[in-house]
């Protein structure tokens, strides 16, 4: 598929929580730690991120409580906690901005495929063509048990090479994918013209353009179609976080978009790789599928004041900030030096982890945007209103129209 | 004392109270017309804004139903978004207690009270059927004597969940470093026979602590959840006698739980028509119920009592000679009104009776019973019949369901409530700032 951006452009994402992703960002002096759940500093973050012509921002979730441990709660109370859902975030902000993305995290194990559907559909309608969902799995045992459907095993870990642990990965990606698979179809089961108004026959809508998905799944069935109409961009983008072969492959079948956390540019070859074969097993070779890198920063128009900006953050935190992704000290023009490194080995694109809000969000928007835009490697303005439009993807028809082959 | 008058706007929906014909009426989903009706209820003092939900499209006779609006918006996630273009107004959605789970649903409530300031309502209702089951994970397994039951322990159990952070947990103490004063906020544990849950929960507490919870249900077991645990009843009897009835009923129930008459407010639907004169707006009202019931509508009304196909029937000829079918299936399927008929014979009965008394054709009795509309006259006549209600006890005010989107709310908004404003019966503006605060609730413990 054709990308219509000049060749070496770049996409850019941020990816927002909390008060940024050091654990000590929240005692930074322009940070707002008592107003995290407000509308407010949502509103403000998204407004900045719009001002530097971001493609979309991506909002965190999770059912438990924050914790340093991902498998179970623990009893800090240095650290931020409690949030807000992520979906409601992004539809709360949607009418105060214009362009960007709006890509809330939602928990695809202990939620209905139902509800969420008809949700992102809506966050498309109130932002006018920008929504889009980053899914994740759940395999924690605490967040199961908050829900209190189904029972999990206890995990402390992601162990590669534990059968065990690999099988419940597998089952928890397998039933991601179905679910991605009954969202998508309730998106197509009204038609974009279903609705028709016929004075004459007294008919608002024509039957034979809304459809029943009849799905049925391991863990559920869904009958459709959905409650609310076809969205404006049809297919809302679906993203994918993922840093193994089993994610690799929900990325390969059932995204959009990817987010990856390549050590160097080698690595990013390799995960690309990994990535366009997956694409091809499950019969998507022709679709483009982006594949970003994440990456985590502390940005300063002086090197030496980023990495000591770190190091304080760090010193107040008692341990050293490490990631699943790169952690990036330094300036804007370092950074930008290295995304462009990333971008030649096939990465179309980056979601930006700010350590600090709003500090690194500003320095992204009023200091890397601008060197980019000097490089003649992004954006000078918004070329278009959707989020589909802004990533370069085609408003595909509906899977169930009789004429989808041919328009 | 005169008491004051709450009125909120229902956001008109999937049923043929909206007239989608009508050359004015807009787009049912296009948020623009949500932020119409929203800002136009806040310009007109209302307490909330209303959204009715229903989570299978409906069907009868074995086929989507199509000739009302069809399709609606997510509730959640329209009211957040609403919550960026108002500023006061309350937001109401209606959530299912059994197509959800606790923790979802409070998870959700307590993110919109924060991103609205205290401004979200909870309408709890408790459709179980089969039908509707078949779009989620849990199915439709409920009997219809436990949906009160679960909606009662759901309610209970959100409430925990609302609960578990009291409001002083957060320091967020930049110098000193602390974060949290309690290392386990929002710790909870539940166990009955429908949730058996435990962990924290994620949400800090709201700014009204709770949603304000609004019941809809008309049986016995669904005055008695009203009684025992909401806010406010959004009812069906907007007429005097069966409103004061209802009200005396609903009311006398509280004491039961310890509870007082103002802790309970009776809001019923209404619609209304308003004209220059009270002869222009009757003539309006007929128009307009001519447009609401169309002869196709009346069949499928009439069909909805005598549980049987009778599209072979001619809707502007006489009643059905056949009696209804009672039996455990219908021919109509996610409606709720439907139970609204707990005696088809009787009602089959009563309608052959008027039909023969006046000359009803089936649509001209269908245009009679079903769509009567209840406020219709002047500007003065409708506040007038509106303070009349309010002051004998037949409602504490009304949820009103315009005809039109998305300008159907603005005649009454512009000429009504100026008029009841002048009575001293209706606020010239908003006195606090959360819905529990409009409602004249008080706040929570
Ligand atoms: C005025 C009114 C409005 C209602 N609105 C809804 C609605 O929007 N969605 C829904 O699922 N049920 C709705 N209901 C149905 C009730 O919540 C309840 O499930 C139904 O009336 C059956 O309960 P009951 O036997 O106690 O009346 C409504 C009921 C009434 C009286």
């Amino acid at each position: 598929m054709p990308d219509p951006r000049p060749t070496g452009h770049l996409h850019l994402a941020v990816a927002l929580d909390g008060a940024g992703w050091h654990p000590a960002a929240w005692r930074e002096p322009d940070a707002r730690p008592a107003e995290l759940s407000t509308a407010g500093y949502w509103a403000d973050l998204v407004r900045e991120a719009e001002a530097g012509l971001l493609d979309l921002v991506t909002i965190e979730d999770s059912f438990a409580l924050q914790s340093d441990d991902r498998f179970r709660p623990d009893d800090r109370t240095d650290r931020v906690r409690g949030r807000l859902d992520a979906v409601l975030v992004a539809a709360r902000v949607a009418p105060l901005t214009r362009n960007i993305g709006l890509v809330p995290t939602a928990v695809v194990t202990h939620t209905e495929p139902f509800h969420l559907s008809k949700a992102i559909a809506t966050l498309d309608f109130v932002s006018g063509g920008r929504a889009g969902v980053r899914v994740q799995v759940s395999l924690a045992q605490h967040e199961a048990r908050l829900v209190g459907r189904r029972e999990f095993p206890e995990l402390t870990r992601v162990d590669r090479d534990d059968p065990a642990v690999q099988q419940v990965l597998r089952d928890a990606f397998d039933e991601a994918a179905d679910w991605v698979e009954v969202v998508r179809r309730l998106w197509d089961s009204w038609e974009d013209d279903a609705e028709i108004r016929d004075v004459a026959t007294g008919r608002f809508v024509d039957l034979d353009k809304l459809h029943y998905i009849d799905f049925q799944g391991r863990s559920f069935s869904v009958k459709g179609p959905s409650i609310t109409p076809r969205p404006p961009q049809g297919q809302p983008p679906v993203a994918a976080l993922a840093h193994q072969r089993i994610p690799y492959e929900l990325v390969a079948s059932s995204a959009d978009l990817g987010f990856a956390t390549p050590r160097d540019a080698g690595d990013a070859r390799a995960i690309l790789a990994e990535v366009r074969q997956a694409q091809a097993a499950a019969g998507r070779a022709d679709e483009q599928v982006h594949v970003f890198g994440d990456v985590v920063v502390f940005l300063d128009d002086d090197p030496a004041a980023a990495r000591a900006r770190r190091e304080r953050l760090d010193e107040r935190a008692g341990v050293e900030y490490r990631s699943d992704a790169l952690v990036f000290a330094g300036t804007p023009a370092e950074l930008a030096d290295l995304l462009q490194e990333w971008a030649g080995a096939g990465l179309t694109g980056f979601r930006l982890r700010p350590g600090a809000l709003p500090h690194d969000l500003r320095a992204i928007t009023r200091g890397l945007v601008p060197e980019l835009q000097r490089r003649g490697v992004f954006r000078t303005a918004y070329e278009a209103s959707t989020l589909r439009g802004l990533l370069g993807l085609p408003r595909p028809a509906s899977r169930y129209a009789r004429d989808a082959v041919v328009a | 004392m005169t008491k004051q008058v709450h009125l909120a706007a229902h956001f008109p929906g999937v049923n043929n109270t909206t007239v989608w014909s009508d050359p004015a009426s807009g787009s049912q989903i296009e948020f623009s017309s949500f932020v119409h009706f929203a800002q136009t209820a806040e310009r007109g003092k209302f307490d909330f804004l209303f959204l009715a939900e229903g989570l299978r499209l409906r069907e009868q006779n074995g086929a989507i139903y199509d000739l009302d609006v069809v399709g609606r918006p997510d509730t959640f996630t329209v009211l957040a978004a609403l919550g960026a273009v108002t500023d006061r107004l309350g937001l109401t959605g209606t959530i299912n207690s059994t197509f959800n789970e606790p923790f979802e649903v409070a998870r959700q409530f307590a993110s919109l009270d924060h991103l609205t300031a205290g401004r979200a309502a909870w309408n709890v209702v408790t459709s179980w059927d089969a039908f509707t089951g078949e779009n989620f994970r849990r199915g439709g397994f409920l009997p219809q004597d436990q949906r009160y039951e679960r909606a009662r322990t759901f309610l209970q159990t959100t409430w925990e969940l609302f609960d578990s952070w009291r409001g002083d947990e957060i320091a967020a103490d930049q110098e000193s470093g602390v974060f949290l004063r309690d290392p386990h906020p929002g710790a909870f544990a539940h166990s009955d026979a429908h949730f058996d849950i435990a962990g924290q929960f994620p949400v800090p507490r709201s700014p009204q602590g709770r949603p304000v919870v609004f019941q809809a249900g008309d049986s016995e077991e669904g005055r008695e959840f009203a009684a025992s645990s909401a806010d406010a009843i959004f009812s069906r009897h907007g007429t005097k006698e069966a409103g004061q009835a209802f009200y005396r009923d609903v009311k006398g129930r509280l004491g039961r739980y310890g509870r007082t008459p103002d802790q309970l407010l009776i809001l019923p639907a209404a619609t209304f028509v308003v004209g220059d004169t009270d002869a222009e707006a009757a003539e309006l009202a007929h128009e307009i119920r001519r447009q609401q019931v169309s002869g196709q509508t009346a069949l499928r009304f009439i069909e909805q009592v005598w549980n049987r196909d009778l599209s072979a029937y001619d809707p502007d000829g006489p009643l059905p000679d056949v009696d209804p079918l009672v039996g455990e299936t219908h021919v109509a399927q996610g409606r709720a009104q439907v139970r609204m008929y707990r005696d088809p014979l009787a009602t089959a009965r009563q309608w052959r009776e008027l039909a023969a008394e006046k000359g009803y054709s089936i649509r001209e009795l269908m245009t009679e019973v079903q769509s009567r509309q209840s406020f219709v006259g002047s500007p003065q006549t409708v506040a007038a019949e509106i303070d009349d209600l309010v002051q004998s006890d037949a409602s504490d005010g009304f949820i009103l369901v315009p005809h039109l989107v998305p300008g159907g709310l603005d005649p009454f908004v512009d000429r009504v409530v100026p008029l009841l404003q002048e009575r001293g019966v209706f606020r010239a503006d908003y006195e606090g700032t959360t819905l529990r605060e409009h409602l004249g609730l008080a706040p929570l413990p």
